[in-house]
């Protein structure tokens, strides 16, 4: 794993070279600091928490994540430096892991610029800040598993716009399953216990759980597994296209 | 160094690369010849590893590169067909990049790159970003990521496209010298590269190997090889026609065409390829012919291409 760390340091460079890094970041905050704020009535709520700030997570990842990872695989194709990447003494194991990485914490560094909020409940109140560091650890997972699947888009296409569109619906799908709405929708024409298997597979019911500010395994090992899952299916389909 | 067996590419429906075998030792500068889409690229990805074959392998060093990928790309230097790199890095973080994956660290790090930088002619780019480059400094970059590690095998994509003719020069020479001790495969649409840099040639076309040697012996397939160019005044009354038919090793005597004055002049081409031009002008100074032109007709290398290419058929 030793060019793990070579390209993993290129791509991360490679975001902080380009204009897109810093529009993503202050959409970012910009978008959470509104959400939280209007939408989420953080003042009005008079409760030291951040669950104002959380509740918005899915839906801005929605949007910001893939717009970022979108190019990932894509961009490679398209630009032909794939063939270079490739032909160095690289494996698609440790390219798709560093890539993934990269981008992944890039997210984590856009997360944790949003501090400030954490500052300011604890200034207004005393919030459970144990609540809030698991939030804060489903956030990022759960923005891992929307990359995870940004990533395996992108290398299906070597069009970026076909990487975003996807990716959107297939998280879009994958947050609305697990909302009470939706559930509650379900039942009307299933049994409920396959319609609680399903609400099992979405990024919102686990999400939520991990606001409670309960670090139930189960969670960690859902985002983890579908992040694993979904990069071995990313190897799989580049090491596909050799032989295409 | 290189032995390709049976190498055959299939997109779909469509064979690309069709049982193409070759050897390529050190020391030996390969130029691949053939009309767009003949299977260039396509044979020279296998090469590399970029992509697997449908059927074949091919031995790096006597190594599967399907088998030990990553110890054949490490004896590998490759230069894409698109000389694709990251725009967005300067050349100098791409180079280290490159020198990075390539197991350079610290100090040596530094020198190898400061070293491919000023072997390329890259100094005064090497803080600019890639994207603002013109075509031939981006040629440049990819060669000298191709050649950094000084691998012993160099694997060049059309080195030359997009250089200005002094540019042209500079890569030529380097790809000779360089050749001296390597083995290098290169592709090229431009007929002149392979007389100036190629030892040997191989011709390919629709996925088949059509020719295999050197320039010359590419050229003795022509017909008009040593063919020889003659202009004789009065020829008709001369007789020059039979007295050349009558010549040993002479095939057969074309004429090409007639003046008013009465110069002829002819194609004489030798039997078994032979060079006569000796033969003809001690004729011609026996016979006191009066001459107009007496030269050997150089073949082109671009003739023989088209004739190679056009028929398809397999050597």
């Amino acid at each position: 794993m030793k060019n793990f760390k070579s390209v993993y340091k290129r791509e991360l460079k490679g975001y902080f070279n380009s204009p897109v890094a810093y529009v993503f970041i202050i959409t970012f905050l910009i978008a959470t600091a509104g959400c939280t704020f209007y939408l989420g009535s953080f003042y009005e709520r008079m409760q030291a928490d951040l669950s104002a700030f959380f509740m918005w997570h899915p839906w801005l990842y929605l949007f910001l994540i893939p717009a970022i990872g979108m190019r990932i695989w894509a961009e490679e194709r398209k630009s032909g430096s794939i063939e270079l990447l490739f032909t160095l003494p690289i494996t698609v194991t440790e390219a798709v892991l560093a890539k993934f990485t990269a981008a992944w914490s890039f997210v984590g560094v856009a997360l944790i610029l949003t501090f400030p909020i954490v500052f300011t409940v604890n200034y207004l109140g005393s919030p459970d800040n144990g609540i809030i560091l698991a939030s804060y650890l489903g956030s990022f997972l759960m923005a891992g598993a929307y990359m995870a699947i940004t990533c395996v888009t992108s290398a299906l296409t070597k069009n970026q716009v076909i990487s975003f569109v996807m990716s959107v619906i297939i998280c879009f799908i994958l947050v609305l399953t697990g909302l009470g709405v939706f559930t509650q929708h379900l039942v009307n024409y299933m049994p409920v216990a396959v319609a609680d298997f399903i609400s099992m597979f979405s990024f919102t019911t686990h999400f939520n759980s991990l606001q409670r500010g309960v670090i139930d395994s189960r969670d960690i090992i859902f985002f983890v597994s579908m992040i694993a899952s979904l990069l071995v299916a990313n190897v799989l389909i580049l090491e596909h296209k050799k032989h295409e | 160094m290189i032995e390709v067996q049976n190498l055959v590419k299939d997109f779909g429906e469509n064979r690309a690369v069709d049982h193409v075998s070759f050897h390529v030792s050190k020391g030996e500068v390969l130029g691949f010849l053939g009309p767009n889409g003949a299977g260039k690229s396509t044979t020279m990805k296998m090469i590399t590893g970029f992509l697997a074959s449908s059927e074949g392998d091919v031995l790096i060093d006597g190594k599967s590169v399907k088998e030990h990928p990553l110890d054949t790309k490490s004896l590998i230097g490759y230069l894409p067909e698109t000389s694709a790199s990251y725009h967005d890095m300067t050349v100098r973080d791409f180079l280290e990049f490159i020198a990075e994956v390539r197991g350079y660290e610290g100090s040596n790090l530094i020198n190898i790159v400061s070293d491919t930088v000023k072997k390329c002619y890259l100094v005064e780019v090497e803080h600019q970003t890639i994207d603002t480059l013109s075509k031939g400094y981006r040629q440049r970059v990819g060669f000298a990521q191709a050649i950094l590690h000084d691998p012993p095998i160099l694997i060049l994509d059309e080195p030359t496209d997009g250089l200005d003719p002094n540019q042209k020069h500079e890569m030529r020479t380097l790809i000779r010298e360089m050749g001296k001790t390597k083995c290098i495969i290169l592709s090229t649409h431009i007929l002149e590269e392979v007389d100036e840099v190629c030892s040997r040639v191989i011709v390919i076309a629709k996925g088949k190997v059509v020719a295999d040697g050197s320039p010359d012996d590419l050229r003795k397939n022509s017909e008009s090889y040593n063919r020889i160019h003659l202009s004789v005044h009065k020829a008709q009354e001369l007789g020059v026609s039979e007295k050349l038919s009558a010549l040993s090793n002479v095939e057969k005597v074309e004429l090409i065409s007639t003046n008013d004055n009465g110069l002829k002049e002819f194609y004489v081409y030798p039997s078994s390829k032979l060079n006569i031009l000796s033969d003809v002008s001690k004729l011609a100074q026996s016979e006191s012919w009066v001459l107009d032109s007496l030269s050997l007709d150089a073949v082109k290398l671009d003739t023989v291409f088209r004739q190679l290419t056009d028929k398809g058929d397999i050597q």
